[in-house]
């Protein structure tokens, strides 16, 4: 019987015969945790009389969820993060560098086949190399720092095959809020999710990350892809050559496979409060909403402005619609700015705030008004999550339905604009 | 080892994720799990933190403690003084992460439990029973690898007393 990726990369990591079910200890090859998790990783590293990390490729901490900082308790916080760093051989990542899970994969930390850990549920969007990550709390990670190895239970795996093609305007998100949808906020609880089909064939990595990075909202532990030529280019770009992919074999046993077709999908749309509460975008028409936010560690990417401003170029956003765009990394900011992204967006009505992960997480840059509708190009929309409790709806969405919906100041359909 | 408290329900009974049981208001800002505890389960219940009482249980429905990876969610129940989490099922970080900070969670039928409910849990057979109405039912068997680090007091303790991961 053969394997699926998670097998293959626990039984390579533990040096067992690895199968779903199975409690290894395995290697950890890199681990990683933000401003939001570190401080309870520091206390349990210091009480264990930690140096250095153990990880096969070292650790990183990242200043991203706030900041620039925004207040002085959370400058306390990121200033213990710096002092810790040093001398401990862990990269930091401080203000500006951008979102965790894209500066991670370019700093080319991230190879296919690799186990990499973190201290923040999105982790597991390194599986758009072609490696199994995921998130966990801080102790976890404070464990697999200091000894270069965790305890893992081999997950079971699901494949979701999808085939056809993307139609106009539509995309990944798209497809992962689909995903979403079909298997629930628990759907796929503790296992490892395979993407197969010539649609994710078709996807860049850029959109490969995107779903991804929506693995953790099914409850999902891995979501390892292929390794292909789209990802050797993307790793080579990053400063990586010598590749050792894994791939699922022919009569690996999958728990179950979900068949997809990508020319069905239309623009969807996750209403409040909740990941799989997915509807088309354009059964939400005249739902008016006063901002809109573009960017994270699931769409503040380069194809992502790329795809927004080209709905909004030479158009204005609505007015009383606050568009607000975090791109996920400076090198995504950078290579916007060569390309005329940031500029076309900016005349177009939309703020800029740092690199990083911008206002999602509700502590700065841009926290709606009581009984505010949002549309957000995010993973999470829980009551509450941008910083606001009080009859905010948070409404999650492709950058294009986002850019959209900004121009016309209610959730819209992309085609409906890009149409005419 | 035989824990009693009051059970809390709350009107949301499914899906309660990480941000509701600390929101991104206090847990990126505030770094003492008692100062924390003042704001656990505000979003779906303002009053909780001033309900609740050292030893008193959360009761829940399917997918308990979803969402983003923060410990924070775990260590402050605990600091609030929640000592168990009674629930249908678990998101995995949340699953780990409590086990790892001393907090069991036990994984039952749920629907049986009312709100105010006294409930008596013991951790070696995993029955659960209501006080209150004389009600029980058998919890799922912890496993051995959670059972091992909630006996140690946790995962750093754990690999403090045996200088590395004694858990097969």
């Amino acid at each position: 019987m053969g394997k699926t990726i998670a097998e293959k990369v626990l039984s390579s990591h533990s040096r067992i015969d690895a199968r779903a079910g199975d409690m290894v200890i395995a290697s950890v090859d890199y681990c990683m945790s933000q401003d939001g998790t570190s401080t309870m990783m520091i206390r349990e590293l210091e009480s264990l009389g930690f140096t250095a990390p153990k990880t096969a490729k070292g650790m990183a901490m990242v200043i991203d969820h706030n900041s620039p900082c925004p207040s002085v308790d959370v400058a306390k916080i990121h200033d213990r993060m710096r002092v810790f760093a040093r001398g401990r051989s862990i990269t930091l990542f401080d203000v500006g560098a951008g979102v965790c899970h894209q500066v991670i994969p370019e700093s080319g930390k991230v190879v296919p086949g690799d186990l990499i850990v973190g201290a923040d549920s999105h982790t597991c969007t390194y599986g758009a190399l072609n490696a199994c990550a995921t998130g966990l709390g801080s102790a976890d990670v404070a464990a697999a720092a200091h000894t270069g190895k965790l305890w893992f239970k081999v997950p079971y795996s699901l494949q979701i095959n999808v085939g056809g093609g993307f139609p106009e305007w539509v995309g990944a998100k798209d497809l992962a809020l689909h995903t979403t949808a079909t298997l629930t906020s628990d759907g796929a609880t503790y296992k490892s999710i395979e993407y197969t089909g010539a649609a994710i064939q078709s996807l860049d990595m850029d959109g490969r990350l995107t779903l991804a990075n929506m693995a953790v909202e099914t409850g999902a532990k891995f979501c390892p892809f292929a390794c292909d030529k789209k990802t050797s280019i993307w790793l080579s770009s990053h400063g990586i050559s010598s590749l050792k992919p894994v791939f699922s074999d022919e009569d690996a046993s999958f728990e179950k496979c979900l068949e997809f077709d990508a020319s069905a999908l239309v623009p969807k749309v996750a209403k409040p409060h909740a990941v799989d509460n997915v509807c088309d975008a354009s059964s939400l028409k005249g739902t008016q909403i006063q901002q809109a936010f573009l960017g994270t560690c699931t769409n503040g990417r380069l194809s992502d402005l790329v795809a927004a401003a080209t709905i909004l170029k030479g158009r204005q956003v609505k007015h009383g619609v606050r568009l607000i765009v975090a791109p996920a990394s400076r090198a995504v900011l950078s290579e916007a700015l060569d390309l005329g992204v940031v500029g076309a967006l900016l005349k177009s009505g939309a703020t800029f705030v740092a690199p990083g992960c911008g206002p999602c997480v509700g502590t700065h840059a841009g926290i709606p008004s009581d009984g505010e509708n949002v549309i957000s190009t995010a993973n999470r929309n829980f009551r509450g999550r941008m910083g606001n409790n009080k009859d905010v709806g948070i409404y999650l969405a492709s950058p294009t339905t986002v850019d959209a919906s900004a121009l016309k100041g209610e959730i819209t359909d992309p085609r409906e604009v890009a149409s005419k | 080892m035989i824990l009693e408290g009051k059970a809390h329900r709350f009107v949301l009974n499914d899906d309660i994720n990480t941000d509701y049981i600390i929101s991104g208001r206090y847990k990126f800002k505030i770094d003492d799990m008692n100062e924390l505890a003042t704001h656990v389960m505000e979003d779906i219940d303002p009053d909780f933190a001033s309900k609740v009482r050292r030893g008193d249980m959360i009761v829940a429905g399917r997918n308990f403690g979803c969402g983003s990876s923060r410990e924070q969610a775990p260590r402050a129940l605990k600091a609030a003084g929640v000592s168990a989490v009674v629930a249908k099922s678990y998101a995995r970080i949340f699953y780990r992460s409590s086990f790892n900070i001393g907090l069991p969670l036990v994984e039952c039928d749920t629907d049986w439990i009312k709100d105010g409910d006294t409930l008596r849990i013991d951790l070696g057979t995993g029955i659960v029973t209501s006080v209150t109405t004389g009600n029980n039912v058998r919890a799922a068997l912890i496993p051995r690898t959670m059972q091992i680090l909630l006996a140690d007091g946790g995962l750093i303790p754990h690999m403090k007393k045996h200088d590395g991961f004694a858990l097969e």
